[in-house]
């Protein structure tokens, strides 16, 4: 008995601890249905109180972009809260900026959705549709990145605008995470997808799509981004760093299929040969269209390599010309990007003329 | 009378922040604003209170009779932990912006030291269950006006030219620190018996 009294005793005031726990969760932690109103009726949802914003959308099939799967981190998923929410939180705020907080614009994945809501959302979210796709090929196109196509199931086809990505439903843990990646086929394949994967040590998204074989099914949301060209008559400059390709080797063959006549300039950098993906075919409508300039250009220089060598920047330098009426199209590692930026400016390119995909 | 004096005494005299320099994590880190200033002391006061009159027969209707005095440090925890844990979520539920303003405050009072300090003390000091719980009251209260204090005259010193390396946390515990020689001003005004 002695011995036992102490785990008696501990055990007692834990296990109705533990009784208390369970009714104040029952009866606080758990609320009533509400209704979330979407543009001003256009969608309305019924969801359990308690989830987050960005979660009910995603239950009822809206889906809103969210790089970083709901951690706060990326600030993609805003949505317009007009009604409803509670105060802005402390993890939103760094996330938001000062034109947005007046706006009552807050991160989707943060708001809980506790009370009836009535919230606004970009048109084009509603349009977003989730994909059921299955694998049709993989192939190795350079030791680290791997091509997949994907046909589409349901709904069978897309339409997006060359440079948008979708967002892979990679399985984690029983659940789901988000990732992003850019759409690599023309806009005028409706039924299929291609995506460029490059495999990353430990990485979530990479290493599931990597492991995908023939006829496995997989889901995701799209199109998302802005990232597309603009409709002007400006020389378009692409500039892209390793698996940054991906939306430029889509934005290079929609525009050459449609037959603009707009000048395009590819820069393609990476660290070796065998890093250069596509570089056959990209040198093929180099050689067939008049308009398009391919410059491949590795980081140092390689037996059997008579291309550019040295940093983008550097071989762009060389190229580009005073006066030029350019915009830039840049997909790559960050450092690449703000050096391919600055180069721009110098050239005099308004910063609002040059977009870019972050893929870090 | 008694009651009185001591929740006085825990207040001023014997204030568990100034006096005992307890709960200082908080006390530095949430004095930034007055509002999280107020709603930290609500919350610390709110589950002192509870705790130390949940704590009391716990101790001495459990762990006396079976002479288990050496399990208190286990047990109060237990206690403190799921007192916060029923406290976070009716406060989430009903005072959301209270709730977001603490933020992981909330739960760090779960091994807030103040806490557990006020209900060893009151064990230490052969407090009945009622003055346990007016000197449980008056710490919380003691505690709150330190910490109100400190978030005032920090948001006054928000303009002030402070040296670089003071800056933050350093010029906190200076003024803390100053404010714990004012308080010793009270002492002998009142007992804590």
């Amino acid at each position: 008995m002695g011995y036992l009294s102490p785990i008696i005793v501990l055990d007692l005031v834990a296990g109705s601890l533990a009784i208390v726990l369970v009714v104040a969760n029952k009866l606080f932690a758990e609320y009533e249905d509400v209704t979330v109103d979407v543009n001003d009726g256009e969608e309305e949802f019924v969801v359990e109180g308690g989830t987050t914003l960005l979660q009910a959308f995603t239950q009822n099939e809206i889906y809103i972009p969210s790089a970083c799967g709901g951690q706060g981190s990326c600030g993609f998923c805003t949505a317009k809260v007009k009604e409803g929410g509670g105060p802005v939180l402390p993890t939103e705020e760094p996330m938001l900026t000062r034109e947005e907080l007046v706006n009552d614009v807050r991160l989707s994945c943060q708001v809980k959705v506790r009370e009836d809501m009535e919230v606004e959302i970009e048109e084009k979210y509603l349009e977003v549709e989730k994909y059921d796709a299955e694998v049709i090929s993989t192939e190795d196109v350079t030791p680290s990145i791997k091509e997949i196509l994907f046909d589409l199931k349901e709904p069978e086809t897309i339409d997006f605008k060359a440079g948008q990505y979708v967002q892979v439903q990679v399985p984690a843990d029983g659940d789901t995470v988000d990732r992003a990646y850019s759409i690599a086929s023309e806009e005028s394949v409706h039924d299929k997808v291609m995506l460029t994967v490059q495999l990353i040590e430990g990485g979530l998204g990479s290493t599931y799509l990597h492991e995908l074989e023939e006829g496995e099914k997989v889901e995701f949301t799209g199109p998302f981004g802005d990232f597309y060209v603009q409709d002007t008559d400006a020389k378009i400059i692409g500039v892209a760093g390793g698996v940054g390709l991906a939306p430029l080797r889509s934005i290079v063959f929609s525009l050459l299929e449609k037959g603009i006549d707009r000048e395009i300039w590819l820069f393609y950098g990476t660290r070796t040969r065998e890093d250069l993906y596509y570089h056959d075919d990209l040198q093929e409508l180099a050689d067939e269209y008049e308009n398009f300039k391919y410059v491949p250009a590795l980081d140092s220089s390689q037996p059997e390599w008579d291309g550019e060598v040295g940093l983008i920047t550097e071989v762009m330098d060389d190229y580009l010309e005073e006066g030029w009426d350019m915009e830039g199209y840049l997909c790559g590692p960050p450092p690449m990007m703000e050096a391919t930026i600055d180069l721009l400016t110098d050239y005099g390119v308004d910063e609002d003329d040059i977009l870019f995909d972050d893929f870090s | 009378m008694k009651y009185l004096s001591i929740l006085i005494a825990a207040v001023f005299a014997h204030n568990i922040a100034l006096r005992y320099f307890l709960g200082w994590c908080p006390l530095v880190s949430q004095s930034k604003k007055l509002s999280s200033a107020w709603g930290m002391g609500v919350a610390v006061t709110l589950v002192m209170t509870i705790t130390s009159a949940i704590n009391w027969p716990v101790y001495h209707y459990l762990l006396v009779p079976y002479g288990l005095e050496y399990l208190q440090y286990i047990a109060f925890i237990i206690v403190i932990a799921s007192t916060v844990q029923v406290l976070e979520m009716v406060i989430e539920r009903f005072f959301p912006s209270l709730y977001t303003t603490m933020g992981v405050f909330l739960p760090l009072i779960t091994v807030n030291c103040a806490i557990l300090g006020v209900s060893l003390f009151m064990i230490l000091r052969d407090y009945t269950l009622f003055t346990g719980i007016i000197y449980a009251l008056g710490s919380g209260i003691g505690w709150s006006v330190a910490i109100i204090s400190l978030a005032s005259i920090r948001e006054k010193l928000r303009f002030a030219d402070v040296p670089k390396p003071l800056q933050g946390p350093g010029i906190t515990m200076l003024i803390a620190g100053i404010m714990a020689f004012a308080f010793l001003g009270f002492s002998g005004m009142v007992g804590i018996q």
